[in-house]
This record gives structure tokens, C-alpha cells and sequence, in this order.
């Protein structure tokens, strides 16, 4: 038994930009042993991802590759990973933390009488005291840490949150590639996929705006909006929304930022009783500077903050959005 | 139809939650409770399905006794009977081992759906749903928004990333794990807080539904966050605080 891989997502026929940071993460537990990561990419036809990875900084990539994978299913990536882990005995396992992997990677471990250690944010323990790595990741919507361990005998599974490893490896030459062919019959793969949709028309370009202010579940009620679109305005930002704000519908889905919205980079993020779940972190702790304003100040959306103000927003808001205009005339 | 629907009692939202002295899980006394939020549309989307198509909706918790008030606002809201598998610590189970003892509960029922919440706001594992199911042999779907049955099984509206989604066709019996905020929740009427006390209740101890594995992810010790950035607070009146934060976005930030 040995080895770490690393399983590479398929996001429109390239590889997804989280899949580089799970490289980084096994990377970190290849060097343990002083070996590389070895990368797995998977589908009907996989050699163009595969070319992708091999310059990646890994040791090896692996093609699990079969007719039957062409779309994602959870029974056929289950099976198919299931007989390469059997066949190759790895150490780790290491997967992004993306919504596919939250759909198999569970199963799939549980199959092996493994139990997956998901949505890591950091890995320590490094050194040869600790008896092993230890796993944070975070508990009670990220107003506390976990640090855990993998016991037993087998594979560990871990996977990793986006954006807590960076992925910055150096291009290096080719790795070797092999193939591995997975046994899979079409009654194995239970649920039939069809092929994704839009939600609604976008219309707003979140991604691109340079200033955004955002608004969560701390504004109460839809009335409450105009004294944060004002601020909005005053500054002359876009709005964007936390996701129970567009649930119920009094922001449309388009403004939502978060793992499940866009992916925002502004120069400034004000985030207006926003508590800071994890899923809506992913999706702006990009941004260079991060503004918080919320009346609980052990909320998580402080640790992610630049600048932060503790206080009702009823208060504080409308003090902001007279202060900008005072000194913008 | 008979759909069983796993929810769990988890700490309310904005509870203040203590590190207790084990250092491996939180102080309980004095915290509030509350159904987990994607389990409440989980049980929201059964009893749409009941109204719809006619069904059994059973209700089924892990937890301490606690979780009986969670489990209550459940059935009074529409579910027809609970089962209420009696664990006190639950939190020492990994994912794999609250999964065998839900799943060792669900087996007897022979259920045609099994619905969950996506995951819980306590730990998080998002995992419950998805073991359950390799557990019982079951079809899976997760980050579900919707479900329409159809006349071969069920055809539900599956959320992607960044804004997209696609629908998924499954045969019954299957377990789908349900996303928050695809639908309305609705509230415990009066009348339904009086039935509710006449529901069929029944206990389970854990102890009767086998023995769960060993953790093999073993949470070692809780501790609060690292920050990530070093957060300037600005204090002071409300009027105060904002002149010095545009102060700040103007001269430290400029972007104002």
C-alpha cells in the first residue's frame, strides 16, 4: 500500500481551477515520503485532461477511463474509483471539495469501510511526533475548528476546501501516463443525468464589478433593502446577496455570491449582516479588501474581514451611506 | 407512497457556542435548539409530496432526548409518525457510523423514498444522506431543489456550481438530499400542535440497532478558528465608526 492520488474534475473539458489546489494539498502529504502526487482524471476520453495534468507537478497521471463515465453519475465514478483503489492500495486519497465529490466521494469511501474527511481547510501535524497528519476543517458554520485524524487500517479520504490551498506548482516536464480500465456494466448506473441548465438569464456580471456591497439575513425583511441599496448607490457599487436573500426571492438568483452563486474578486467587499457561512466565504474571500458589518462579533465573516464594524446595521448603514456622500461632494 | 425523512436538532444559528473542558465537543447547557435548516425543506418537500400523491411521511431523528421538541415540531407540521433513535452522543460517531444506525432504523420500514437535509449546521459532514443510501443499496441524488414523481420514479432538479443545474431521472425506492430554499417552509398550525401529540411516537436505543463502526475520521479536539486576516474593528458611535471607516476607504483602501 502507498501512494497519494489525487482525483481532477472535469469543468467543460478542462480541469478545474480547485482540482490544481487539491494537487497542492497531496502534494503536501507526498512529501511526507518524499515522493509527488499522483494525478487521476476520469471519463469516456480523457487525454486532453490528462495532457493537462501531466506538466502539473505530479508524479504520474492515471486515465480511469470508460464509456459508461462519459457523464458524471454517482454509481459509475463510485465503481470505477472503487476498482482503482482496490487494484492500487493508495495511502490518500484526495479530492476538491467540489458539489460532484460531496455527490460519490462519500459512498465511495464508505464502500471501503472508510469514512471521508471532507471540506478541509488545512492540513498540520506534519512532523514525525504527531503520529500522523491532522485535518482541520470547520464546525458550527466556521464559529469553530475541527482537527481530526484518520484511524484504521486503509485509504484516508480527504477533501479540500476552495481557496485554502494555494496552487501554485511550477510547470514541469511530462509526467508518465497509464491507463486503467474499469469494469462497469450499464445496469450498475441507476439515475440518468441530463445536461445542465442555466437557472435564469444573468444579466449582472458580479465576477467583473470592482466594488460590491452585499447583504444578508441580519436586514430582517425585503423592506428593509432600499437602506443598503442606498449605501450601494452612495458608493457606487453593485448589490449582491447572500444565499437566503435570493431564496426568498427579494434579491434575484443573479446578485447571489457564494458556492452555490458566483465567485466575486472586487477591490472592496461590504458584507452587511452577513454571517459568514463557509458557503458564501468561498465565494468572495478573494476580494482585496473585505468590510464587515454585523452586530455578533464572534460571526465568522470577521475572520476573512480587513475592516470590521460591531453594531445593528439599522444604525450603522445609514451613518455610512451620509458619510460617503458627505465626502464625495 | 411511504417516504421516511432524517432530520436532525442541531445548535439555533446564532447560538454562542463554548468549547466545553473534553476540548472535543461544545458546552450544551443553555444552548437552543432547532430542527436543521435543509432537514426542515427536506420534510417540507415530503409533505408536498404527500398532499400531491398521497404518502406516509415518517419522521426519523438521531439524539439525545432533547430532539424529541425537534421531532414533535415535525409531526405537527404534517409528518404522520416519528421514530426517534435514542444516541446521547452522537457527536462520537463519524459520518459512516450515524449513517449505519439511521440506516439500521430506516431497513424495517422498506421506505420508496428516503429524504434528507444536504447537511447539518453542527458538524457539517454532508455525508449522512449519501452513506445512507450506499448503506441500503439505493439510488442517490444530493443538492436537491425539487422532485416531481413521475410514473417510472422520480425526476428532481439537481443544483450545480455557480448558477447552474441540470435534472436527474431515478427509479424508486431512492434517497434524494435535499438543498435549503427551494421551496416555501411552512408553519406548525394550532390544530396540528394538538394532533401532533396523538402521532405515533416510538423509541429506539441505539444500543438495539447493532454496533457502528469505530470512527476512522476521529475528531481529536475542537478549537476556534484561526484567523485568516488580522481584522481592524473599528469602534465608537455608529456616526463615529462610519467617518472612520471612509476615512480608511479613502486614504488606506482607495476606493472610495
Amino acid at each position: 500500500m502507498s501512494g497519494v492520488y489525487v482525483v481532477l474534475e472535469d469543468r467543460g473539458g478542462r480541469i478545474s481551477r480547485i482540482s490544481w489546489e487539491a494537487v497542492a494539498a497531496a502534494n503536501i502529504l507526498a512529501a511526507q515520503s518524499g515522493t509527488k502526487a499522483n494525478a487521476i482524471v476520469i471519463g469516456a476520453q480523457t487525454e486532453a485532461l490528462a495532457k493537462e495534468a501531466a506538466t502539473k507537478g505530479v508524479a504520474k497521471v492515471v486515465r480511469i477511463e470508460h464509456p459508461l463515465l462519459a457523464q458524471y453519475t454517482p454509481d459509475g465514478f463510485t465503481a470505477a474509483l472503487e476498482q482503482f483503489i482496490r487494484a492500487e492500495s493508495p495511502n490518500y486519497i484526495v479530492f476538491p471539495h467540489s458539489y460532484q465529490v460531496r455527490d460519490y466521494a462519500p459512498a465511495l469511501a464508505a464502500r471501503l469501510g472508510r469514512v471521508l474527511i471532507g471540506d478541509v481547510t488545512a492540513i498540520g501535524g506534519l512532523t514525525a511526533a504527531s503520529n500522523g497528519p491532522i485535518f482541520t476543517r470547520q464546525l458550527m458554520q466556521g464559529r469553530l475548528s475541527g482537527n481530526y485524524k484518520s484511524a484504521g487500517t486503509g485509504p484516508a479520504f480527504i477533501s479540500v476546501q476552495s481557496g485554502a490551498f494555494r496552487a501554485d506548482a511550477p510547470e514541469t516536464s511530462a509526467a508518465e501516463t497509464t491507463t486503467f480500465t474499469p469494469t462497469i456494466d450499464a445496469t450498475q448506473i441507476r439515475t440518468k443525468p441530463g445536461e445542465p441548465f442555466r437557472g435564469a438569464a444573468q444579466t449582472v456580471d458580479l465576477g467583473s464589478a470592482q466594488l460590491i456591497v452585499a447583504v444578508g439575513r441580519g436586514i430582517k425583511e425585503a423592506d428593509n433593502l432600499p437602506l443598503v441599496q442606498d449605501l450601494a448607490t452612495a458608493i457606487g457599487a453593485e448589490i449582491a446577496a447572500s444565499r437566503p436573500i435570493c431564496d426568498n426571492g427579494w434579491l434575484p438568483i443573479e446578485r447571489q455570491v457564494g458556492s452555490s452563486g458566483q465567485t466575486v474578486a472586487p477591490k472592496l467587499y461590504l458584507a452587511v449582516g452577513i454571517s459568514g457561512a463557509i458557503q458564501h466565504l468561498v465565494g468572495m474571500k478573494g476580494a482585496q479588501c473585505i468590510v464587515a458589518i454585523n452586530k455578533d462579533a464572534e460571526a465568522p465573516i470577521f475572520e476573512v474581514a480587513d475592516y470590521g464594524i460591531v453594531g445593528d446595521l439599522f444604525e450603522v448603514v445609514p451613518a455610512l451611506t451620509e458619510a460617503v456622500k458627505a465626502t464625495k461632494q | 407512497m411511504k417516504i421516511i425523512v432524517a432530520i436532525k436538532q442541531v445548535p439555533e444559528r446564532d447560538a454562542q457556542v463554548r468549547i466545553d473542558s473534553s476540548g472535543k465537543w461544545i458546552e450544551e447547557t443553555d444552548l437552543q435548539y432547532a430542527m436543521n435548516e435543509s432537514d426542515a425543506y427536506a420534510l417540507e418537500e415530503a409533505l408536498q409530496l404527500k398532499e400531491k400523491h398521497g404518502a406516509e411521511v415518517v419522521v426519523l431523528s438521531a439524539g439525545p432526548e432533547r430532539a424529541g421538541t425537534t421531532i414533535r415540531e415535525a409531526l405537527a407540521k404534517g409528518a404522520d409518525r416519528a421514530i426517534h433513535v435514542e444516541a446521547d452522543s452522537l457527536h462520537q460517531h463519524d459520518a459512516l457510523g450515524a449513517a449505519q444506525l439511521l440506516a439500521a432504523a430506516v431497513k424495517p420500514e422498506s421506505p420508496d423514498l428516503i429524504l434528507t437535509g444536504l447537511q447539518s449546521d453542527d458538524l457539517g459532514y454532508g455525508q449522512t444522506g449519501v452513506i445512507m443510501a450506499e448503506l441500503l443499496g439505493l439510488p442517490h441524488a444530493s443538492l436537491i431543489l425539487h422532485v416531481e414523481k413521475t410514473d417510472t420514479g422520480l425526476t428532481v432538479k439537481r443544483e450545480l456550481e455557480e448558477g447552474w443545474f441540470q435534472n436527474i431521472d431515478l427509479p424508486l425506492p431512492a434517497l434524494l438530499m435535499i438543498q435549503s430554499g427551494g421551496t416555501k417552509l411552512r408553519y406548525a398550525t394550532l390544530m396540528g400542535i394538538k394532533k401532533a401529540k396523538t402521532k405515533e411516537f416510538r423509541k429506539i436505543a441505539a444500543t438495539d440497532l447493532g454496533h457502528p463502526n469505530e470512527p476512522t475520521a476521529v475528531l481529536e479536539k475542537i478549537t476556534l478558528p484561526q484567523k485568516q486576516k488580522s481584522t481592524q474593528i473599528i469602534s465608537g458611535s455608529p456616526k463615529e465608526a462610519a467617518a472612520t471607516l471612509v476615512e480608511k476607504l479613502k486614504f488606506e483602501v482607495r476606493v472610495i
